[in-house]
This record gives C-alpha cells, sequence and structure tokens, in this order.
C-alpha cells in the first residue's frame, strides 16, 4: 500500500504498448530526468493502461489525501508545468481528464481521497459512465511490474482462500453457478470445462492460456497483461487448484513482446514470493506455468491448432471430437480459456458467484471487454455488462461518429465476425443475440464504420484476411475462401455479375457448414451479413459500376464521377 | 437393457439397423455393409484427418455435419449418408478441387483410375461453375523412378502420412498454408535429391489422383496398387 498510496505526491505513466507507441516513454523519461534534477520528493511509477486510447498518453497524478487525477493527452513539454503544479500541491486542471476518489479493486478498495470540485469524476465522463470493470479491475493503476502492488489491492488473496478452505468441488460449484462463459468468444461453461478436467484421470492435466490475440483492430488481452498479468497468474493458479492439472502454460503471441517481458516478470517475481512452484504459500500445492510464444499464425488460436503449435508440429487444427478435455496437449487431457476468462475468477471467488450474475443478463452475467475501433470519436478499452445494447456503445460510450458523420454498421468479433446495421442496434450485446444477427461475439472486437466505408470492401478486406489466415487443410475453407476472395475483388473492380451474389451467398453456406474448424465455420460472416442488410451496395457495384461510398475504384462505365 | 460393460453400438445408417464397435467410425461401419460413402482423403491403414470433407453426414439431433472417417458410432446414432443437401456440398468440394489446380483429364496419366474423376462421375459433375485458377504450378521429375506433378495434387496428404506412418521416413510434408500450401519433399528439395527418400513408391500408390506416377507411364496407363497397405498393416497387427 505504501506505494500505491505513499506519503508523498505519485505520478504514474501509463505505459501500455498503447501509451508508448503515443510517446509516453518519452514522457516518463522527461519526468525522471526532471525529478533527478530538481531533487523533488515524488514517487514516479509505471502502470498500465486505463483504456481510454483517444486521449493518451495517460499520467495519473496523485497527492496524498486527494482524488486520484487522470491527466491526458500528456506530452514531454508538460513535464516541468506539471511538477510545478504538484510540488505547489496543485494540479494542472487544463490537463486533467477526471478524477477518481475510491476505487473498487473488487478484491479491496482503495480511497484516494476527496476535492477538486472542477474535476468531472470519472464515472461522469461519456466514455467511463456505465463501464464496469471486473476485468479491467487493476489496469492503469497498479505497476505491473510490481507483485507488491499487485498483493495490495488484494491480489493472490482469493488463490490463499481457495488453498486454505481446500474444498475444489465447491468452489467449481462456484464457478458453475457465476455462469462464467469462455470469453474466446464460444461462451462455453468454465465451470463445466473445469469439471471435466477435474473428473478426468491422467497420469498428466494440462491448463492452457490462449493469448493469441489475433483479431485486426482488437487487443482487449494485450491490453489486460501488459496492464495487470498477476490477475491472469492467479486465475490459472486457482484453477491448477481446482482441476488437478499438472501444467499450465500461456500460448502468447510473440508479436507482444512487452506482452510476454511483464508475464516473464510475473512468473518470476511470482516465484520468488512463493506464488507460483513448489509448495505454494506452503499449503503443499505445486504447480508451474510456462510461457510459449505463437509464431504469428492467425488460426493457432482455434484450440487444437494452438495445441499442434505446442507440440512443435505446424498449427493446423485436428477434428473434433476428441476434445482437448478428453484428449489434448500430447494426448493428455487439457483445458484451454482465454486470457479475460482467466481474470474473471479472482473475482467471483472474492465476492461469489451471487455477486458476479447481478451484473449482465441472465443467460451471460459479468462483463466483457471490448475493443471499440475505428470511426467512432472515442476508442478504447471498454469493459461493459454484458446485454448493453450496441447503441449504448456507439452513441453514449464512443460519442457518436468522427466529424458528426453517420454511422452505417458495427463488425463485432474480428475478421469472422458479422456487420450489423444500424437498424439492429438495439440488440444486446450478449453470445446468443449476436449469433441470431449473423455475427459473433469473438474475443470482444468492435469496429465501428461510417457512411465513407464500403461495406462490400470491408467484406473483401475481412475475406482477403481469413483467406490468406486459412491453414489449407479442408478443402472448403482452402479453396472456397479463395474463390469468395476472387469473385469479391472482381465486383470491387466493377467486373461483378447479378448472379455473383447467389454465387456468393451458395458458397460461404457451404464453406461454413464443411469447414473443419472455426475459422472457416465462421469466416463467411462478413460476406453474408453484408449481403443481407447492405444488397444494394452490392447492386450498386454491380449494377451502376459505382462505389457508394467511394472506396472501391471500380471503373465507372458511360459516365464519368 | 445393455450391460455398461459392452463395446458394441447399435445405430441407423440410412435407415438400416447396424452394428459396430466402440471404436470404430462411421465409415468403417458403412463400409463393412456396403454402403458407400465418398472420401478423399481418408484411406485404410493411415490416421484419419478429416481434411478433404467428402465424407460429411448428417446425424440426427446435431446441426453440425460430421466427417464420417473421424466420428466414432454411438449408441443409438442415426446417420444419414446421402441427401440433396451432402450431394450439393460435395460437387461443391470436387468442383473446388477441379478448379484449384490444372487437373486434365485427358493428359493425365491416372486417366480412367483417378479417385476423383470417379467420384464426379459418380455425382454426374458435366462442368464447373467457377472460374479455373490455372496457377503455375511445377512438375518435379528429380527422382530416378517417381514424379510428382503439382497439378493435380489436391493436399489430401495420404502421401505424408504413408510416409510418415508405415514407410517410417517422413520425406514428405506440407509447406504454406491456405491456397499456398504445397506438399514437399524433406526441406523443399527436389525429390531425387532426397536423403530421406528410401525409393518405397508408397506414396505414388495412395495418391488418389495423377500427382505422384512412375516415370514411364503414359496417358491413363498409371494404375496405382492399394492392396499393399491393409496387408501391411495386418501383418503388423499380428506381430505386435
Amino acid at each position: 500500500m505504501a506505494k500505491l498510496l505513499p506519503f508523498r505526491p505519485r505520478i504514474a505513466v501509463g505505459m501500455g504498448t498503447c501509451g508508448t507507441g503515443n510517446g509516453s516513454e518519452g514522457v516518463y523519461h522527461a519526468f525522471a530526468d526532471a525529478i533527478d534534477k530538481r531533487g523533488l520528493d515524488i514517487h514516479l511509477a509505471r502502470v498500465g493502461c486505463f483504456g481510454f486510447c483517444a486521449q493518451e498518453p495517460l499520467v495519473n497524478v496523485w497527492l496524498p489525501g486527494r482524488p486520484l487525477v487522470i491527466l491526458h493527452r500528456v506530452q514531454s513539454q508538460h513535464v516541468d508545468e506539471i511538477l510545478d503544479d504538484v510540488m505547489m500541491g496543485n494540479i494542472p486542471t487544463a490537463l486533467a481528464l477526471c478524477k477518481i476518489e475510491e476505487w473498487d479493486h473488487i478484491t479491496a478498495q482503495v480511497k484516494y481521497g476527496t476535492g477538486y470540485a472542477n474535476i468531472p469524476s470519472w464515472r461522469d465522463i461519456p466514455f467511463f459512465k456505465g463501464q464496469k470493470k471486473i476485468v479491467l479491475r487493476n489496469c492503469g493503476l497498479i505497476n505491473p511490474d510490481d507483485v507488491e502492488e499487485y498483493i495490495a489491492v488484494g491480489g493472490y488473496q482469493s488463490l490463499y482462500n481457495v488453498l486454505i478452505d481446500n474444498r475444489p468441488d465447491v468452489v467449481i460449484e462456484q464457478i458453475k453457478a457465476a455462469k462464467l462463459r469462455g470469453r474466446g468468444g464460444a461462451g462455453f461453461s468454465t465451470g463445466q470445462k473445469w469439471d471435466f478436467l477435474r473428473k478426468a484421470v491422467a497420469e498428466k492435466k494440462f491448463i492452457i492460456c490462449n493469448a493469441d490475440e489475433g483479431d485486426p483492430g482488437a487487443y482487449m488481452n494485450r491490453n489486460e497483461i501488459e496492464s495487470d498479468p498477476h490477475s491472469l497468474l492467479e486465475g490459472m493458479l486457482i484453477a491448477g487448484f481446482l482441476t488437478g492439472a499438472t501444467m499450465g502454460i500461456i500460448y502468447v503471441r510473440a508479436e507482444y513482446p512487452l506482452a510476454v517481458h511483464r508475464l516473464e516478470r510475473a512468473i518470476e517475481q511470482a516465484k520468488e514470493y512463493g506464488l507460483l512452484g513448489e509448495d505454494i504459500l506452503g499449503r503443499g500445492f505445486n504447480f508451474n506455468i510456462e510461457l510459449v510464444e505463437g509464431a504469428g499464425a492467425f488460426v493457432c488460436g482455434e484450440e487444437t491448432a494452438l495445441i499442434n503449435s505446442l507440440e512443435g508440429f505446424a498449427g493446423r487444427p485436428r477434428p473434433r471430437p476428441p476434445f482437448p478435455a478428453q484428449k489434448g496437449l500430447w494426448g493428455f487431457p487439457t483445458n484451454i480459456n482465454n486470457v479475460e476468462t482467466w481474470y474473471n475468477v479472482a473475482p467471483i471467488i472474492a465476492r461469489g458467484p451471487a455477486w458476479f450474475t447481478e451484473t449482465g443478463s441472465a443467460k451471460s452475467p459479468g462483463t466483457k471487454v471490448f475493443s471499440l475501433v475505428g470511426k467512432v470519436h472515442n476508442t478504447g478499452l471498454v469493459e461493459m455488462p454484458l446485454g448493453t445494447p450496441l447503441k449504448t456503445f456507439v452513441y453514449d460510450i464512443g460519442e457518436g461518429g468522427v466529424g458528426g458523420r453517420a454511422i452505417k454498421s458495427v463488425q463485432t468479433g474480428g475478421p469472422s465476425g458479422g456487420c450489423i446495421p444500424h437498424e439492429m442496434f438495439d440488440t444486446p450485446v450478449d453470445y446468443e443475440s449476436l449469433a441470431q444477427l449473423g455475427s459473433i461475439m469473438g474475443s470482444g472486437g468492435m469496429v465501428v464504420m461510417d457512411e465513407d466505408n464500403c461495406m462490400v470492401d470491408v467484406a473483401r478486406y475481412f475475406i482477403e484476411f481469413t483467406n490468406s489466415e486459412s491453414c489449407g487443410k479442408c478443402v472448403p475453407c482452402r479453396v472456397g475462401l479463395d474463390k469468395s476472395l476472387r469473385i469479391l475483388n472482381r465486383i470491387t473492380s466493377g467486373a461483378g455479375r447479378m448472379q455473383h451474389m447467389e454465387t456468393l451467398e451458395e458458397l460461404s453456406r457451404y464453406i461454413r457448414d464443411s469447414s473443419l474448424c472455426g475459422l472457416g465455420q465462421s469466416a463467411p460472416n462478413p460476406v453474408v451479413s453484408t449481403l443481407k442488410s447492405f444488397a444494394e451496395e452490392y447492386r450498386a457495384h454491380i449494377e451502376d459500376h459505382k462505389c457508394p461510398a467511394g472506396v472501391c475504384g471500380v471503373q465507372p462505365v458511360g459516365e464519368t464521377a | 437393457m445393455r450391460p455398461a460393460t459392452t463395446n458394441v453400438k447399435t445405430l441407423k445408417i440410412d435407415g438400416r439397423d447396424l452394428s459396430g464397435r466402440q471404436e470404430e467410425t462411421i465409415l468403417e461401419v458403412a463400409r463393412q455393409n456396403g454402403i458407400f460413402i465418398p472420401r478423399l482423403c481418408e484411406m485404410e491403414g493411415l490416421t484419419d484427418v478429416g481434411a478433404c470433407r467428402m465424407c460429411l453426414v448428417e446425424i440426427k439431433g446435431q446441426n453440425r455435419l460430421l466427417p464420417a472417417c473421424v466420428t466414432a458410432v454411438e449408441e443409438g446414432m442415426e446417420v444419414t449418408t446421402d441427401s440433396e443437401r451432402l450431394q450439393n456440398y460435395r460437387r461443391m468440394i470436387l468442383e473446388l478441387l477441379f478448379t484449384e489446380r490444372n487437373h486434365v483429364c485427358s493428359v493425365c496419366v491416372s486417366n480412367g483410375h483417378c479417385e476423383m474423376q470417379m467420384l464426379a462421375q459418380r455425382l454426374g459433375i458435366t462442368h464447373v461453375h467457377f472460374p479455373y485458377r490455372y496457377p503455375k504450378e511445377e512438375v518435379d521429375a528429380s527422382h530416378d523412378r517417381f514424379v510428382i506433378d503439382h497439378n493435380r495434387c489436391i493436399l489430401c496428404t495420404r502421401c505424408v502420412r504413408v510416409c510418415d506412418e508405415i514407410e517410417g521416413a517422413h520425406t514428405w510434408d506440407i509447406t504454406g498454408r491456405g491456397i499456398d500450401a504445397q506438399v514437399i519433399t524433406d526441406l523443399n528439395e527436389p525429390w531425387g535429391s532426397s536423403e530421406t527418400c528410401t525409393g518405397c513408391g508408397k506414396c505414388v500408390h495412395v495418391c488418389p489422383t495423377g500427382a505422384l506416377f512412375e516415370k514411364g507411364r503414359s496417358v491413363a496407363e498409371m494404375l496405382k496398387r492399394r492392396q499393399f497397405l491393409p496387408y501391411l498393416t495386418m501383418m503388423r497387427e499380428e506381430n505386435e
């Protein structure tokens, strides 16, 4: 606690990949140099990301007894001015975005202080209004490289309680009662999955964290790991104990160097503190977590391809059944969960299933982190209760289109999600409702498109992506997507025929029904959904040789635009 | 009620009451009972990969179509191996395969003996309604006795599996992904300079098309002999 709330001012710079991309590395060093040069008594720290990407770099300033203030768009030239203010006991109001008087870390509460009547509370900022931070409870507030700060906000307390109680059955029932569902997109009951593994009898059992986040424009998992790696370790440790797993593996993208670095550090520290390895917390529980870096194939996010990759083979999926819970890594029972699923574990144990089911919808309790990107005013990571209508994301959190342009559609669930048209924005965002609209929850990507986006081109772009990421094992995905892409290329270049729309539909249905793995089964979603909701745009390309949004280079015939 | 220890499963395939052992697949049980399910990547004696999707069948109560070659029989299962939807999808697979590379039957060594050609005839395919891709594919004739013509390869991976599982050489593998995937010998070296290839020719004889063939065979002359595989597997099992 002395580090989070020291007896002197604390300045913390948000240094996730998003922050450093906006220059927070320079800001941090400017602070360090200036504090050093002026010999100031200020605690300087690095933290993760608080989620409001459009306003990066973010810096938190805390003076003892006062609320934590988040400054936005801080550049190196602001540093001297900020330090002057802080030493005078003031806050640079011009840069202030919002204040936090107290924070619910779920596993603990932190009271920062009161004051600053003229700075809005974070709850009153449209981007944060309605957000409920369970998964992101620590992100941007604690130093991810310091296990002591994690422990100070109640970290590893749930693990401790689970180990002391030593009633794995009861705890698994709690996870079931909380109705926690897989946050990787498929939405399978996590408690049930763990129960399968617990009941499996084998010499070895594995649990795997799937951190191979490959969707373009999605970075939930990256930020979660970069900002709060210990929550992931705690979730896996708890599951390891409950299911009797002998080893945990985190399969993380090699393209996330900072996440890899922070995890390595977190694992090292957890071992140092007796939270990982032999005889954890003195309770005789042995468990190790290993980090494996993926080689950059999108399909390795599919669980059987991931297992193949871990075994040293090419990342190509295997037919299921047998499911990994029966025959997974090296043939042993294996449980795979997405990064975000693991982050929900400690809070459920700390507060109980009844607390968890208060949030979200009846079938899908809890929250989900979405990366709200695209043509929307406020972009960033938002954690909302499941079942929140889509329009809340776009118009309340996102504050509408950039420059007041009309929003046309939102694509959810990454490259294999469907495009949901404006008329359907009342749809609650949960697993079932999105599936009904021909889209998916996926891992939580949310790409907003406005009138300047051509929906045919959007479909073409995503098919281009899934086509290049198809492993090539099964015919429908390998050849079918290639055919779809060729047809879409013809349409966007002005060489389309009306029967192409029918062919695309037929191909899509076939790819969906007969592909081997989830990649192929969901890849046609962008085509199917745009054919359904934006057929007139296809027709405009084909019949009028015009791209209504002015994106595609269709050859104008007869008329010059 | 049957005792719980039984390992015999009774099921219905196309309305017929049949039974199989619990580790058997739908395809195996269907084959034993003379029910034809088309397939291209599956081969008796090799592990099944479920890649070609020709053997997809409908199972009552299941939304998804399941590949018969890797789906184990279950008590009370009701399987349909032939329906309009399945026929359409199978035709689609063949059409996609025919347009993927350069399959020109009239000049192919396997004309008349090709598994893909036979399935196409059986399913009544007379033309394809997708454009051909006409990729530039290579022919590797560097081996003394055999040739690989990538124009005719459908990536069923039978050669990869037979070489690894039966011959134990693992000369063949796949490189690349998606539409660019290719079978290769060793680390993508000419077949002729492969150090692992034993020259046994098993790959040639399991190949369903004319992609792998013996030198000196002209159009329609390449007959493939498959009998060795079940025989080898049986003898090995007996030895164990």
